[in-house]
């Protein structure tokens, strides 16, 4: 449903261009149209998991580079796993929040085909992970909280991926994360697939943004696992039970960042202002905590999780 | 042929354990060591109805053996060394001292977060035919002479994949052994998370990797032994988390499934890839161990912790 809204929008935002273009504005059409988006936009109700799916995966979204700009300051981006390879999936560095100094990770898709490529379309290999961990242990160092942001189709399925180590680095990622003795608030917000997601997640806080979708596994590998046909995603996505309001009914989630309606790319300018406060928020709950108490808040969190299903006999 | 558990392991223990039907049969023609994780599961199931066969063709060297030949030899083919898939019980007893395994008092009701179709009716019935509760076995036992905590996965339990069940009998024997201050050995067997938990599959993975460093950091030895398939989120958490990575021979270890690396580079993968001898070539796995020289490795391995250094 979403998708033949959004390519209404798109044509009718075209045509706004062409008429902004033009030597004469025909300020009446150009009415006609605005008026025209805004009901298309308030349309977007009631959405369905594919259709959030749709949104989560926006190429207009807001993306961690987006974020960084328009929430923190003073970025000072850090490359590198410091065992001899640079991932572009993953992007993070040091920046103030409200005056604090914070260390800032996330999964990066880029914006264009050659940043695409450059960065693997948000698909980490091991080195990624190697980097994030290194950031975040330097975070620790020097007493910097942690915010991450999750927007990843998964860990890379790859050659090279595989033979340095894939599984050993998103496993050590989570182990060393558990134990972090500052605060981490880690929010999805666009697709949090697979272990490539989590591996940055193991946070005190863990929210998502209103159309973002966090599971096991892509849709579409879902679908090819159940039914060996990747096309039939949208029927995998009801069953899944990825959006961010189903995993808050799970309690995998602490809470859900609203959205404008239409989605986060319709109002970023609204969204920064949004997150911020959120991360403003949970950030607060943990700085009277003192450093073991943080990682104990952490362990117990991932502990319990599933606390609600599990029962002992 | 079916044996009562009861009869391995001491009589005081079966209390716990209820009667654990061990039925070696489907072991040898189970999981060619050369299919990928999801064929294994197929060529289980397929072969299921030839157990009065008392054939098997091994997968390696293609000759033809008498299963009980096989099965007297740990499930490993006696001409070529080929691995055969074997039933976590069936391990636990050739690894530990004679009667001295107990259980861990961990069994987890049904649960279906995702109320996904007809889920529970599989679990009976894969409870009915391999006699564990899940597709973890995990106890205490003497391994010549040393005291530990022991976890099995079985493959033949829905691939061993990681729902609720099997990665809160992870994390209560990681616990246990924390708490005791007994060494870990887990042995890994999982075609990766469980697809029908979704997104509480995931948090599996946080939640047993979050206890493995819990008990690292309290200086536990963990020895982890890979053994066929070995992939997805059990080798993305706890499987990979050892301070001792051991391995058996050709076993299938990676993240990511062959298949789907295949689709995604678009090539046939090499030959040998993702393989224990490959993890070892780029320092992944300290050793490779014959399943016949399983036992006096971890005794060794335990030897040389048993006093600690000054
Ligand atoms: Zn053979």
């Amino acid at each position: 449903m979403v998708k033949e809204i959004d390519a209404k929008i798109i044509e009718i935002d075209n045509e706004i261009e062409k008429i902004k273009a033009a030597e004469v504005l025909d300020e009446a059409q150009l009415y006609v149209l605005k008026r025209q988006r805004h009901d298309l936009i308030k349309m977007c109700k009631d959405l369905g998991p594919h259709d959030k799916v749709y949104l989560a995966r926006h190429k207009k979204r807001p993306k961690i580079t987006d974020y960084i700009e328009n929430i923190f300051e003073d970025f000072f981006e850090q490359q590198g796993d410091d065992l001899g390879k640079e991932d572009g999936s993953i992007y993070g560095g040091i920046a103030t929040f409200n005056g604090v100094p914070v260390t800032v990770i996330g999964h990066r898709k880029g914006n264009d085909l050659t940043e695409n490529l450059k960065c693997n379309f948000g698909m980490p290999g091991p080195e990624g992970y190697r980097k994030a961990l290194r950031l975040m242990k330097q975070a620790e160092k020097f007493g910097r909280p942690i915010i991450t942001f999750i927007d990843t189709p998964g860990a890379y399925p790859g050659l090279e991926a595989e033979t340095n180590g894939q599984g050993t680095a998103i496993a050590t990622n989570l182990a060393k994360m558990s134990a972090l003795k500052v605060p981490v608030i880690a929010i999805v917000t666009g697709e949090g697939s697979s272990g490539g997601a989590l591996a940055i997640g193991v946070a005190n806080s863990v929210l998502m943004m209103e159309n973002a979708v966090y599971s096991i596994l892509s849709p579409e590998g879902y679908a090819t696992i159940l039914w060996k046909d990747s096309t039939r995603s949208d029927e995998a996505c009801d069953m899944m039970k990825l959006t961010a309001q189903d995993l808050k009914g799970f309690k995998v989630i602490d809470d859900i960042i609203p959205e404008p309606i239409g989605g986060a790319h319709i109002n970023p300018k609204v969204v920064y202002k949004t997150v911020s406060k959120y991360i403003a928020k949970e950030l607060s709950k943990y700085s009277k905590m003192n450093e073991d108490d943080v990682s104990k808040h952490r362990y117990k969190k991932f502990r319990n999780i599933d606390a609600d299903y599990l029962k002992l006999l | 042929m079916k044996l009562n558990v009861g009869k391995i392991f001491k009589k005081k223990d079966t209390a716990e354990v209820k009667v654990i039907k061990l039925n070696d049969d489907n072991s040898v023609n189970a999981g060619a060591n050369t299919a990928s994780a999801n064929k294994a599961d197929k060529d289980s199931s397929a072969q299921q109805s030839n157990t009065e066969d008392d054939v098997t063709v091994c997968p390696k060297c293609k000759q033809e053996f008498k299963k009980q030949e096989v099965k007297d030899n740990l499930n490993v083919c006696v001409a070529c060394g080929h691995h055969y898939v074997i039933s976590a019980d069936k391990r636990m007893k050739n690894l530990v001292d004679k009667g001295t395994f107990k259980p861990l008092k961990c069994k987890v009701e049904f649960t279906n977060p995702l109320n996904y179709p007809d889920y529970e009716d599989k679990i009976l019935a894969l409870q009915e035919k391999t006699g564990l509760d899940e597709a973890v076995l995990a106890g205490t036992a003497k391994i010549d002479g040393y005291d530990a905590v022991i976890a099995v996965m079985s493959s033949k339990f829905l691939m061993g994949s990681m729902g609720i069940a099997v990665g809160e009998k992870i994390t209560n024997a990681v616990e246990y052994a924390d708490r005791k201050k007994l060494p870990l050995i887990i042995f890994t067997a999982s075609g990766g998370a469980r697809m029908q938990e979704g997104i509480m599959s995931l948090m599996q993975m946080a939640k047993t990797s979050a206890a493995v460093e819990k008990f690292n950091n309290n200086g536990g030895l963990y020895i982890s032994v890979l053994t066929h398939p070995t992939t997805g989120g059990v080798t993305a958490s706890f499987a990979t988390l050892g301070d001792i990575t051991l391995a058996e021979p050709e076993a299938l270890i990676g993240f990511a499934g062959p298949r789907v690396i295949e689709q995604t580079i678009g090539q046939k993968l090499p030959e040998g890839f993702q393989r224990s001898e490959f993890l070892q070539e780029h320092g992944f796995v300290d050793q490779i161990v014959p399943r016949d020289k399983m036992r006096e490795t971890i005794a060794h391995i335990l030897r040389l912790h048993s006093k600690r250094g000054k």
